[in-house]
């Protein structure tokens, strides 16, 4: 041990501790950011910053969710002003770096992500920036920088122009709303602004502070980020950032001020559901897994997260591993475990390597081990790999797994809270999940409470992809509506119009546009034909078959089908075959309620989750798309089309 | 005589895997749920694992080979072939797949086809389709020897190619 453990004094130092005011910028590296070039912007930044021997800290940190504009960086003033900047590359970062000094600005065109904390009054401050952005293009012609140039115009008129800049922007946060501006520092935004609006909005905005109402975008962001409230924010291979962030708060109020019933009692309190799907309450599964008597009891965060589609647990251990390792000692200690297990997908390297790291941290700072803070509690805890294999996020399969055998489930009772890995009660907890329970160790159940519907509490973060503007990760309150996740996420894609909205992957089902004002809980979405999930949000337009959506799922289940029970190995096959025949052209009526018979044999007999809700994808399409089934059945071969897929890749499709 | 040398140069070879397989069993010999990180370190340090790896590894640590293969089938992540030179994975996650990972992939067979009917080459590439990598955001996308390529379309599949065979 490099140290002496941790005393609970130095921990509560770091809360308190503030960084002196410096300029800094960070720089997002998750695997997403990395892949798009994240790395290289950091290298340029770092190159330029040593050769022109600037005091610029640079930081590393997880993804702030953006995933449409990665490699993304934050910048941050002496004032603690902050601001975003999207879509880099090694070369604007050095221009960035190179212009600090100077007062022509520091932002670059058509890269700023204007902030969603929008502004109530400018509060006498003097504007230094504004930004401008056409929400309706692409749709129609961009005229950007059009306004660009005529805000510019104005300015120059009514003698602002040396000390406000005018910016194209990459993103608002608004969509078909018109052309948008919002002023900075004070982030005061206006939307659907026309030429001849210009002259009063400069003159009483900047000339007398006035906000006007005619115009003015008061819509608050509707995110909540609390598992994700270190994402993007601090370096996750940075300890004393995790501390000086308020990190194991939680965890000592845990151990020094409750008994681990009153720990569970307050997770009963946040009301919080598991978030790897299911939604079985956190507390009760705790609870069932402390009664037992037993030698031993272990944890496991589920990092096994294989649904397609879906990157909220990556992001979360990249981003911030220390929040979910809080969690998961916070576990062991209601349940009374002593040891912990991360399992994590083999196919994230870079999660593993934080895990791994943040384990080594905690074990060196005595925060892993034995007494951990004075108590009586000892625990530690490891990293085991899964290796490519989706059922084994099932939790008997997931065991099997660790224990060194093939992923196959095994029919519970007994379950794993009284029978787990080794025979020993174990309590397997999703890493969302997790990351939430040191928040709410932290600052109450009560207070968590307070967030979602009367049945989902909390907050659930989903990625939303596929045909969507801006692909990325939210989180939101339990119970808003799915329009709206979409919506913050800019609407479907160039020139589509959705169809319909996939929740769960390949357990989950399809949500038809008229049903997108659905409120997000567990019950909601179940009574739709799909669930919850993991929380994958897959967007699909006017050109996506569903057919062979359902076809894509059901083949990923086959694959993945372990082969011990008949329902799912033979059912699965079987009903693939149909659709395949379905979907070239060749089905006949009767081949649907063959399909309608497998399904239900499936869903009643399968032995784990994975070949019950199997059928979900063709039910859900079956129920809702019946009339895209009835074509091909009808019309044959004449139905039948390929998925038009993006329009980049259609037109390069012509061109090899 | 070239054979011989040729033949030490194979016990040689395989005197050192053995060794390696041990150090590996050691560090693992005591902890828990063993097996499958003991197999990843197996595949990290040799790119696939042999029959002579799995033996070894059963010889060391007393599991039946039987056992062995049992969990190295069943797991899609373990290979018991070795890899090509260079592996093209493309990403068949579900926004990958609706952006076009398909045509991808058909594109790259394409491409690895003209390789071949122009006299080679294609065999240094191994091509495979992975379940999603989690880079949604980037859909669709492409992993190249470790490296991810995002935003794709099938006209730049020859220039992926290309700048590997040069490489």
């Amino acid at each position: 041990m490099d140290r002496p453990p941790m005393k609970v004094q130095e921990l509560v130092a770091y809360w308190s501790s503030e960084p002196g005011p410096r300029k800094w910028i960070r720089v997002g590296m998750d695997t997403g950011g990395i892949a798009a070039g994240a790395r290289e912007v950091h290298r340029a930044l770092v190159e330029t910053r040593d050769a022109l021997k600037l005091e610029i800290d640079i930081l590393k940190a997880g993804s702030p969710g953006l995933s449409y504009a990665d490699p993304v960086v934050i910048v941050g003033d002496e004032t603690g002003g902050t601001m975003i900047l999207g879509n880099m590359d090694p070369e604007a970062a050095r221009e960035w770096m190179r212009r600090q000094g100077s007062d022509v600005g520091t932002l670059l065109e058509d890269r700023i992500i204007a902030s969603r904390d929008r502004g109530h009054t400018f509060s006498g401050q003097p504007q230094t920036k504004i930004l401008v952005k056409d929400t309706n293009a692409p749709h129609k012609e961009d005229r950007t920088v059009f306004f660009q140039e005529r805000i510019r115009e104005e300015l120059e008129i009514q003698g602002f122009a040396a000390q406000v800049h005018v910016h194209r922007a990459m993103d608002m946060g608004l969509y078909q709303k018109g052309i948008c501006i919002q002023f900075l520092p004070s982030g005061v935004t206006y939307s659907n602004v026309t030429e001849s609006d210009l002259g009063r909005i400069i003159g009483e905005g900047l000339g007398e502070g006035r906000v006007l109402e005619e115009w003015w975008e008061t819509g608050e962001d509707p995110q909540e980020r609390i598992v994700l409230r270190h994402c993007g924010q601090i370096d996750p291979e940075d300890f004393e950032a995790y501390l000086r962030a308020g990190g194991y708060r939680g965890l000592k109020r845990a151990l020094l001020n409750m008994t681990p019933e009153q720990v569970i009692e307050e997770v009963k309190t946040s009301g919080l559901r598991g978030r790897g799907g299911a939604g079985f309450p956190t507390w009760l599964k705790w609870k069932n897994t402390r009664e037992p008597a037993a030698d031993r009891k272990i944890v496991i965060c589920n990092a096994d997260e294989g649904d397609p589609g879906a990157f909220m647990d990556r992001s979360v251990l990249e981003g911030d591993p220390h929040a979910v390792l809080e969690g998961l000692m916070i576990a062991a200690y209601a349940i009374g475990a002593d040891k912990g297990f991360f399992y994590i997908r083999a196919e994230y390297p870079l999660a593993i390597e934080r895990v791994q790291r943040a384990l080594d941290q905690c074990r060196a700072a005595g925060l892993l081990g034995d007494k951990i803070l004075g108590s009586d509690f000892s625990f530690d805890a490891q990293v085991r790999l899964g290796a490519g294999a989706f059922v084994c996020g099932e939790e008997t399969a997931l065991i099997a797994s660790i224990e060194g055998r093939r992923g196959s489930p095994e029919p519970r009772p007994p379950y794993p809270s009284l029978k787990g890995l080794w025979g020993k009660p174990t309590a397997i907890n999703n890493v969302e999940t997790l990351a939430a329970v040191s928040a709410i160790l932290d600052r109450g159940g009560e207070w968590y409470a307070g967030f979602g519907t009367e049945t989902s509490r909390g907050t659930k973060v989903f990625a939303v992809t596929g045909k969507v503007r801006n692909p990325q990760l939210v989180e939101v309150p339990m119970g808003t509506p799915i329009r709206n996740v979409i919506e913050m996420c800019g609407g479907a894609g160039p020139g589509g119009r959705i169809k319909a909205v996939q929740t769960g992957g390949p357990s989950g089902g399809v949500i038809p546009r008229d049903k997108m004002d659905t409120p997000i809980t567990y019950e909601s979405l179940q009574a739709l034909g799909s669930i919850m999930g993991s929380g994958g949000m897959l967007v699909m337009d006017e050109s996506d078959s569903m057919v062979d959506v359902a076809k894509f799922y059901l083949g990923f289940c086959v694959d993945e089908s372990c082969g011990k029970c008949a329902p799912c190995r033979v059912g699965g096959f079987q009903m693939l075959k149909l659709l395949e025949k379905i979907h070239s052209g060749n089905g006949k009526r009767e081949d649907l309620e063959t399909i309608g018979d497998i399904c239900h044999c499936m869903k009643t007999a399968s032995l784990c989750g994975l070949g019950q809700m199997a059928p979900n994808p063709v039910l859900s399409t079956l129920k809702y798309f019946e009339d895209e089934y009835l074509d091909l059945l009808d019309l044959g071969g004449a139905a039948a089309r390929p998925n038009r897929r993006g329009r980049g890749t259609d037109r390069n499709l012509e061109r090899v | 005589m070239q054979t011989q040398t040729e033949l030490g140069k194979l016990l040689e070879w395989v005197e050192i895997m053995r060794g390696r397989i041990r150090e590996i069993v050691r560090e693992w010999a005591d902890q828990e749920g063993n097996l499958i990180m003991m197999l990843h370190a197996i595949q990290n340090e040799f790119g696939y694992i042999s029959r002579g790896a799995a033996g070894e590894l059963a010889k060391e640590t007393g599991i039946s080979m039987a056992r062995i293969y049992e969990v190295i089938t069943f797991y899609h992540y373990f290979r018991v072939t070795p890899p090509g030179k260079h592996t093209l994975q493309v990403c068949m996650g579900t926004a990958c797949y609706l952006k076009g990972a398909a045509a991808l992939h058909k594109e790259l067979e394409r491409q690895l086809g003209i390789l071949a009917a122009a006299g080679g080459g294609h065999d240094e590439f191994q091509l495979e389709t992975v379940r999603c990598i989690g880079c949604c955001g980037m859909a669709p996308a492409v992993v190249v020897d470790a490296e991810t390529h995002g935003r794709l379309c099938p006209g730049d599949m020859a220039q992926i190619l290309h700048q590997k065979q040069k490489a």
